[in-house]
């Protein structure tokens, strides 16, 4: 396999009294786009929180490009977007833009290209809490991949999102990948997993599936992303009974 | 560096939020107003010069721990914790950005006090001034520490009674500290509103700035950086 750029190893991370991630293994390759697939309360942003290191975990460990996740030099080389759009409601998209651009000494250029490449330059001077809930999020992901990180970490990016601008956004995201930048993303979408190098399916804190989405359909006998999920839930399912 | 930005972006959400900004400026003049029309002479010159300090105070404890905790349910907070930004510069831009806001407030309604109202102090506006925007950082850095133990709104918005109200009625407005209990006046004595409350009663009565004055300023000052130091300690880049 290539360049491992995150590797987990025996991930457990309680929130509550709730054991959200279970003894968690997985490696993700450098340079690829792996999708994070799984059901709602599986553990998804758990998991992807502990890998940008603002998750308190109770044992196991990360490694973010060979360095333990949440360590000072990994700030400025991780980007992070937040399911729910994490900017300043009361600021516009380019002064939210810049704001995080300047946090890694970058300076206004760069903020501007990001917000073209998520396709709000005619939104730019629009305070965000004007902004319909699809323009929100791609202002949040602006501030995302405003310092072009070597990994990004994206909680459901395309959610509310037109199909052409999700197509767009996916088409970005291969370009990024191609530049050398590792991008784990997490979806509900089964259609956009298809797009994805690599998936990893979890599902109640643990990993049922973690292969190219070619591989996941063929080992559960189905072309359909969504009946491979089901076959491999029954299939775990029976192999616990 | 980025404390500059840090403290440039909080400007700026205040720059588009008007209406905070006319009731910033507002509020105080009409209290202050309130009080000319209840008092008069020696007694509202006394309350007057207090209010001056009490209103930043409060006020910015309160936008401080609201603001504060916005950053924390957006998630913005979390975000920015995941970037190269230092901890102290996050909470430092809001010292000066709030504290700037603040001054630019204690500026006007200290001219509305001088200037409308007739206030007579013996020492200078200036010193008025200065301290009242020693006691809105003071406010800030409270309000920062406070809402690291707020998980919502209503739970914010009720450290102001906890944190602000005993320092109000301790610091010698209400009964003067020598009038007081013992045990009331030790506690007043930890409290640092008592300080900038005293200092702007030395203006009051010197013409010229005195030694107590510049020591309770430091004192207030001491009390700011002690806040800080203990927001940052609470600020915890991973959370459960």
């Amino acid at each position: 396999m290539a360049n491992t750029a995150i590797k987990v190893n025996d991930l457990v991370v309680k929130r509550g009294r709730r054991r959200v991630l279970h003894n968690f293994t997985c490696s993700i390759p450098a340079g690829s786009v792996t999708g994070l697939l799984g059901p709602s309360g599986s553990g998804k942003t758990t998991l992807m929180r502990a890998i940008v290191g603002v998750q308190i975990v109770e044992s196991g460990e990360i490694q973010v490009l060979g360095r333990p996740a949440g360590h000072k030099d990994l700030r400025s080389q991780i980007g992070y977007l937040t399911q729910a759009p994490s900017v300043y409601a009361d600021l516009t998209v380019r002064e939210n833009a810049r704001y995080f651009a300047a946090l890694y000494g970058l300076g206004a250029k760069v903020a501007d290209a990001a917000v073209r490449d998520v396709g709000l330059s005619d939104a730019a001077g629009q305070l965000v809490a004007n902004l319909s809930g699809g323009q929100r999020s791609r202002a949040s992901l602006a501030c995302a991949i405003v310092s072009q990180p070597r990994v990004l970490v994206l909680d459901e990016p395309t959610v509310g999102q037109d199909p052409v601008l999700r197509d767009e956004l996916w088409k970005r995201f291969r370009d990024f990948a191609d530049q050398g930048t590792t991008i784990l993303v997490s979806s509900h979408v089964m259609d956009e997993a298809n797009r994805c190098d690599r998936l990893l399916l979890i599902r109640e804190g643990r990993l049922i599936a973690d292969d190219p989405p070619a591989a996941v359909k063929a080992s559960a006998g189905t072309d359909d992303l969504d009946q491979a999920f089901l076959n491999l839930i029954l299939a775990g399912q029976e192999a616990a009974s | 560096m980025t404390l500059v930005h840090t403290t440039g972006r909080i400007l700026r959400q205040l720059r588009h939020d008007r209406r905070t900004v006319a009731l910033l400026i507002l509020v105080p003049s009409l209290l202050l107003t309130l009080l000319y029309y209840m008092f008069s002479g020696p007694v509202f010159d006394r309350v007057a010069l207090i209010m001056l300090g009490i209103f930043p105070f409060l006020i910015m404890f309160l936008i401080t721990s609201i603001a504060m905790l916005r950053e924390r349910t957006t998630g913005t907070l979390e975000r920015l914790l995941t970037t190269p930004l230092r901890k102290t510069d996050l909470l430092f831009g809001y010292g000066i950005a709030f504290g700037v806001a603040a001054a630019v407030q204690a500026a006007i309604v200290s001219g509305v006090a001088y200037w409308l109202l007739g206030l007579d102090t013996r020492g200078s506006a200036g010193f008025v001034i200065l301290i009242a925007a020693a006691n809105a950082v003071l406010g800030v850095a409270l309000g920062l520490l406070a809402s690291a133990f707020a998980r919502t709104e209503f739970q914010a918005v009720q450290f102001m009674p906890v944190v602000a109200l005993p320092q109000i009625l301790l610091c010698g407005l209400f009964v003067a500290r020598e009038d007081m209990a013992g045990w009331l006046q030790a506690i007043s004595d930890v409290l640092p509103l008592t300080y900038s409350v005293e200092a702007l009663q030395e203006v009051g009565a010197h013409a010229d700035p005195t030694g107590t004055m510049w020591r309770d300023l430091a004192i207030v000052g001491g009390a700011v950086i002690l806040a800080l130091i203990a927001a940052a300690g609470t600020l915890r880049r991973r959370t459960p």
